[in-house]
């Protein structure tokens, strides 16, 4: 037996009752599944609220219930025919979540959002500003700001359209790890929003794998003639926790191992890592992966005296070629 | 009083109930409290509602019955405290059907969508249960929002910073907050002393917000920089947050790039450095191979076209030329201290 507490369970009681209401006949399994919790918990609710009812506790005043078979069906309400409003935290976290949705590019159409949002406020609520009305909100101490640079609205629209209507797509897209503008045909799968950026997980016909497609990336979108098919053995990535998630290159690609000064310490936030030992002096000794050497270099040649490539001694060489090419190219080579 | 279901007479399983002797007199208090118009006294509530009949003494009501009126607050029920006339000495209690009841509500099936992927947006077990209970008493009520709407979008706030559940618990209670805090990942922790605001996430990445009462100021610290345990302070409904704050304006202040302060040319090698490209402004000469980039951060530019090596090549102004310079040097000239044990 669970030992559930009566906060927890009070409010699932009030609201069970209008629920099953509005479903005559729900499998009791069914019941358990949208409040997530056991049968035997929904079949202990229902023994509850059966015991229930108005003052007088005669045979008319008893929240009545009827079953068949595995099926629960509401006879009498005994008054509770409405859930109960929702709560502070409950309103705001929808109307937090709805806000986040509305500023993140592309994931879904920002008006309709945004007429959600009002409804959900004026339910709510019980005077002008709703959230502040409830007793104890969330409201104003969660928020959420994507601080993204806005894409391409027209594209955005337009890959958002095709995932919902399983359309290939034509992409113009720049890939930050080549540092290039590319053009791919692709079957999109999936929208996925983490960490504030929404990414578009498809099959590459030209890579012939799944890849991500960061939506502020995508310059261009053009929707095919032709239904989305992604070959059924096509595999949809676990949800990652976070973006770093999500860019980590593969096991088995090489490895690069570096001194990062104070400075350049970020890096180790912003890279997913293989390891990472902080030294006394501030600095860190850290291993990652990397798909693409340019990409590499590049991210050395940038950080400049606040890092040192310990290793391997190739990228040490490119990274120093590059530079005395870049510095001929500035007349002071 | 007969209340033959509660007296055990009948089972629906022949199972025997858990126990559930509070939950039971908390339905029955709310039945009988929003299916009156007439404030019900305590003395009243004693002798009607099914439950209060087992308080042995007097004392043990009135306890009884504060803890259960708390609970329904806390729950948010709206319980109103009145007395029915003017000659009445005690307050009595019901609750307004029109407080109580959502409020009826229409969603077009594309609001109805957002509604449940804003539900699915929170990946922390308390945001999380909030949004979920918020659906289902919306399903309750007949709007009928599926949970499992546009299932080929997955949005996701993450909230798996440690620290997040405490700072968010005390930000709620107005509660102030000690901490470890890095300023910066390379930093010695520090304790600081805060009276929270609120969390924001943005660009990503939790914040706090609130006044640090050892700068006596307003700051922002990363939530994943905090170290152990966070400890509240102080009494609850201490801290009060000031009119008119915007929480993610103060982060994006904190956080977030200046306001450019001047504009930098670039060469482009053609057909390279597409990345640069794409963040700059044609040139208004006409030149092809020349971008303008708007300067806000010297550093972050100068890494960023630094990283490029001879494909960009920065024409002004001159502290930027430099700055690039400088960085590529420190590359060219890098000490080896390669070795075999890095690998």
């Amino acid at each position: 037996m669970s030992a559930e507490g009566v906060a927890e369970r009070l409010p699932r009681l009030l609201t069970l009752v209008p629920w099953l209401l509005a479903r005559p006949g729900v499998p009791v399994a069914e019941a358990a599944a949208e409040f997530g919790i056991s049968e035997s918990q929904l079949r202990r609710d229902l023994e509850l609220l059966w015991m229930c009812g108005l003052p007088g506790y005669g045979p008319g005043d008893l929240v009545d219930l009827s079953f068949e078979g595995d099926t629960v069906t509401v006879v009498y309400d005994a008054g509770l025919s409405r859930p109960l409003r929702l709560s502070g935290p409950e309103a705001a976290t929808l109307a937090v979540a709805l806000r986040a949705l509305a500023d993140a590019p592309g994931v879904v159409d920002t008006d309709a959002v945004q007429r959600a949002l009002a409804k959900i406020e004026q339910a709510s609520g019980r005077t002008d500003d709703p959230l502040s009305a409830c007793s104890d909100g969330l409201s104003g101490t969660v928020a959420v700001g994507m601080g993204r640079t806005p894409g391409n609205a027209r594209a955005e629209a337009t890959v958002r359209d095709a995932v919902a209507r399983h359309r290939a797509l034509r992409l113009t897209y720049y890939s930050a790890s080549r540092d290039a503008v590319g053009r791919r045909d692709v079957d999109p799968m999936r929208l996925m929003m983490v960490d504030g950026s929404t990414y578009l997980e498809a099959w590459c016909r030209r890579a012939e794998g799944v890849r991500m497609f960061r939506l502020d990336r995508v310059d261009d979108a053009e929707t095919l003639d032709e239904p989305a098919r992604p070959p059924a053995d096509a595999e949809l990535r676990e949800v990652p926790a976070d973006a770093t998630g999500l860019l980590a290159p593969d096991e088995g690609r090489p490895l690069a191992a570096l001194r990062l000064a104070p400075e350049a310490r970020w890096v180790a936030e912003y890279y997913p890592m293989e390891d990472v030992v902080a030294d006394d002096d501030g600095s860190a000794r850290v291993r990652m992966r990397y798909d693409d050497r340019a990409w590499m270099v590049r991210l050395l040649l940038g950080l400049g005296d606040t890092v040192e490539v310990l290793w391997p001694p190739e990228l040490a060489a490119d990274r120093a070629a590059r530079a005395r090419e870049a510095l001929a190219a500035y007349g002071v080579g | 009083m007969s209340n033959t279901r509660s007296s055990g007479a009948r089972t629906l399983w022949g199972v025997p109930a858990a126990p559930t002797a509070r939950a039971e007199r908390l339905v029955n208090l709310v039945l009988a409290l929003l299916s009156t118009r007439q404030f019900l006294t305590a003395e009243r509530i004693r002798t009607t509602v099914a439950g209060y009949e087992e308080a042995a003494t007097d004392d043990a009501f009135y306890r009884m019955l504060e803890r259960d009126k708390a609970e329904l607050r806390e729950l948010g029920v709206p319980l109103e405290t009145g007395k029915q006339s003017i000659f009445d000495t005690v307050d009595g209690y019901r609750i307004a059907r029109g407080d109580y009841e959502l409020a009826p509500i229409d969603l077009a099936p594309d609001e109805a969508t957002a509604v449940a992927l804003a539900a699915r947006l929170w990946d922390s077990p308390q945001l999380a249960g909030a949004a979920r209970t918020a659906v289902t008493k919306l399903r309750a009520a007949g709007v009928e929002v599926d949970p499992t709407a546009a299932s080929e979008v997955q949005p996701r706030v993450r909230t798996t910073e440690p620290a997040f559940a405490p700072l968010l618990a005390a930000a709620r209670a107005g509660r102030a907050v000690r901490f470890a805090h890095r300023g910066h990942p390379a930093a010695p922790a520090r304790e600081r002393t805060v009276e929270p605001w609120g969390v924001v996430s943005y660009r990503g990445r939790w914040y706090l917000v609130g006044h640090d009462r050892d700068r006596d100021d307003v700051r922002c610290f990363r939530i994943s920089r905090i170290e152990g345990e966070v400890a509240t302070v102080g009494p609850r409904g201490a801290v009060t947050r000031p009119d008119g704050v915007d929480l993610v304006d103060l982060v994006a202040r904190s956080a977030g790039p200046p306001p450019p302060s001047g504009t930098a040319r670039v060469r482009l090698v053609p057909g390279r450095a597409a990345g640069l490209r794409r963040a700059g402004r044609p040139d208004p000469q006409g030149d092809p191979d020349v971008v303008e980039l708007d300067l806000a951060r010297l550093e972050s530019l100068a890494r960023w076209i630094a990283g490029h090596g001879p494909d960009a090549v920065v024409l002004e102004p001159p502290e930027l030329r430099d700055a690039v310079i400088a960085a590529l040097r420190a590359s060219a000239d890098a000490p080896a201290t390669l070795s075999e044990a890095h690998r």
